[in-house]
């Protein structure tokens, strides 16, 4: 085999590694540059939390109508959004901070998911929903990823300086914009809405793992934020080839082996990027007159 | 009268306890005032109630002829997180919000006007560094810098040389004369009474009430410092309601 084969022929042969491709890809446009922003505003576990935050949702669309991808998605986008919003209103006008408005929200949301999904018996089908897999990827998913990943790069295009400098300086946002939360509210909007399109398409791991360890990476290597982002959507993109080929060859299942190439790059990143790494932190350079 | 600060009988608190209690008077147009007195005795909270991060429990602020657009404002606290990524040329260029907003394109113009706002701040080729690597005087200069380009019409300074060095203090303070002579509003809070009466021709003596608001002068008295110091600072859980509101 040579190494074009190896990494060319896998796409080539089966239709549904181009599809996983194809929604790895979009998944990686769309949530890496959300992660660089949860992380510039501390809100790493944001993501992870919120996922549990959308099963009442996903729940409920599940019981309704069966195995429908768009209802399942709409559902989920109803609850993490009234979570996301409530947690988000009450952070800004009560004493309670975003974390733990949050945790408070999700908590509650998540109890009412195991509720409903346990008072109507049968969840074996609904857990596999849950954590899906990236193999078995259709082209009502596929659009769905895509449509998802496109809304939000427009949309972050859009927001994007208002959201840098709510971030950098909300006090200075307030005093010359006075609508700081909107800005906040729409980014909360955009993070529901790829995780839940990720998230019933591919599985939590999935979303959320592409969304923190490409952004988590990118730290190491860039500064600027736009550049951050370029760097976290280039990782993401490079983990899911390198995840499907692995997961293709190895014959090992095809979310995790995604998440770990991109936890191989991370680890290097920590080690070995020029930002801050261990290495910049460790290596005796001669230090410069000014 | 545009870019005068009108307050009548204003109360501004927490949790219904007042900060600024029954303030009345006005910080007229083009006026440079300090704002002096104890820890404690509502000066920031005034400042937040001017800029609108703080709604009144009590009275009206009125800003005549121009809205929030044409006000800036420097917090004593400010909230930048210095880990941020953002270089002091993005920094010094979102003074030009008011021109550009959340979605105008920042070109050639707005970036020459914050490049010569640097250098008048005397931060030439800091233009690339990033925010969170600055001394905080240096930070202070870039906010400085940032005012410059906001142009605004009237300027809210919360204790802006707190923590900074005589030589940029100094700078910094022909900046606020500037802005004086060029007839904008300028409200700054301060603690140094030497700085006061040298600089700031109107002062406002706060101990949560006015004790005096005129001519610096005539309200910097030793009679009046000595009670602004003795104003009790204490938080009474039991305090009784307030009845001067009824009977106005």
């Amino acid at each position: 085999m040579t190494p074009m084969e190896f990494l060319i022929d896998p796409f080539i042969e089966f239709a549904f590694m181009r599809r996983a491709l194809a929604a790895s890809l979009a998944i990686s446009v769309g949530c890496a540059p959300l992660g660089v922003i949860l992380i510039l505003r501390r809100m790493s576990l944001t993501g992870d939390a919120m996922t549990h935050a959308l099963l009442p949702g996903v729940a409920v669309a599940f019981l309704l109508t069966g195995f429908s991808l768009p209802a399942m998605v709409l559902g989920g986008f109803i609850t993490g959004l009234t979570v996301a919003w409530f947690s988000g209103a009450v952070a800004r006008s009560t004493v309670l901070r975003e974390d733990a408005s949050l945790a408070a929200f999700y908590l509650i949301s998540l109890a009412l998911g195991v509720l409903i999904v346990s008072s109507k018996g049968s969840s074996v089908d609904l857990m596999h929903v849950l954590f899906g897999t990236v193999l078995a990827v259709d082209d009502t998913a596929l659009f769905i990823v895509a449509t998802i990943a496109t809304l939000s790069v427009l949309t972050l295009a859009v927001i994007y300086r208002a959201l840098v400098v709510e971030c950098f300086d909300p006090t200075f946002l307030a005093s010359v914009q006075g609508r700081g939360a909107l800005v906040h509210m729409a980014f909360l909007t955009l993070l529901v809405l790829n995780l839940v399109g990720g998230f019933t398409a591919l599985g939590t791991l999935m979303v959320v793992g592409i969304m923190m360890l490409p952004a988590a990476a990118a730290r190491f290597w860039a500064v600027e934020v736009g550049r951050l982002m370029v760097w976290s959507v280039a990782v993401a993109v490079v983990a899911s080839v390198a995840g499907l080929l692995v997961s293709y060859h190895a014959g090992l299942p095809s979310g995790p082996a995604i998440i770990l190439s991109a936890g191989v790059i991370c680890g290097f990143s920590m080690a070995f990027g020029p930002r801050g790494s261990l290495w910049t932190r460790w290596r005796t350079a001669p230090h410069f007159v000014r | 009268m545009v870019g005068a600060i009108t307050l009548d009988d204003l109360t501004l608190g927490y949790d219904r306890h007042p900060a600024v209690h029954h303030v009345t008077g006005t910080f007229s147009d083009g006026s440079l005032t300090a704002v002096v007195g104890p820890n404690g005795a509502g000066k920031s909270t005034l400042m937040k109630g001017i800029v609108g991060a703080l709604k009144p429990i009590g009275g009206r602020i009125d800003v005549a002829g121009v809205g929030r657009r044409h006000m800036a404002y420097l917090p004593q606290q400010i909230q930048i997180d210095p880990s941020f990524p953002i270089s002091v040329l993005d920094c010094v260029c979102l003074g030009s919000w008011n021109r550009v907003g959340a979605f105008g394109g920042i070109g050639k113009d707005e970036v020459m006007e914050a490049r010569s706002a640097l250098a008048v701040v005397g931060l030439d080729g800091f233009e690339g560094r990033a925010v969170g690597t600055l001394s905080r005087g240096q930070l202070q200069r870039v906010l400085f810098a940032r005012l410059l380009v906001q142009d605004a019409s009237i300027i809210l300074l919360d204790e802006p040389f707190t923590a900074i060095d005589e030589r940029t203090c100094c700078d910094l303070l022909v900046l606020v004369k500037r802005w004086h002579a060029e007839n904008r509003t300028v409200v700054a809070v301060l603690h140094d009474f030497e700085q006061v009466r040298e600089n700031f021709p109107e002062t406002l003596l706060l101990a949560r009430e006015t004790l005096a608001w005129g001519d610096t002068c005539q309200v910097m008295t030793e009679g009046n410092l000595i009670r602004a110091r003795a104003m009790a600072e204490a938080w009474d859980e039991a305090a009784p309601v307030c009845d001067a509101g009824d009977m106005a």
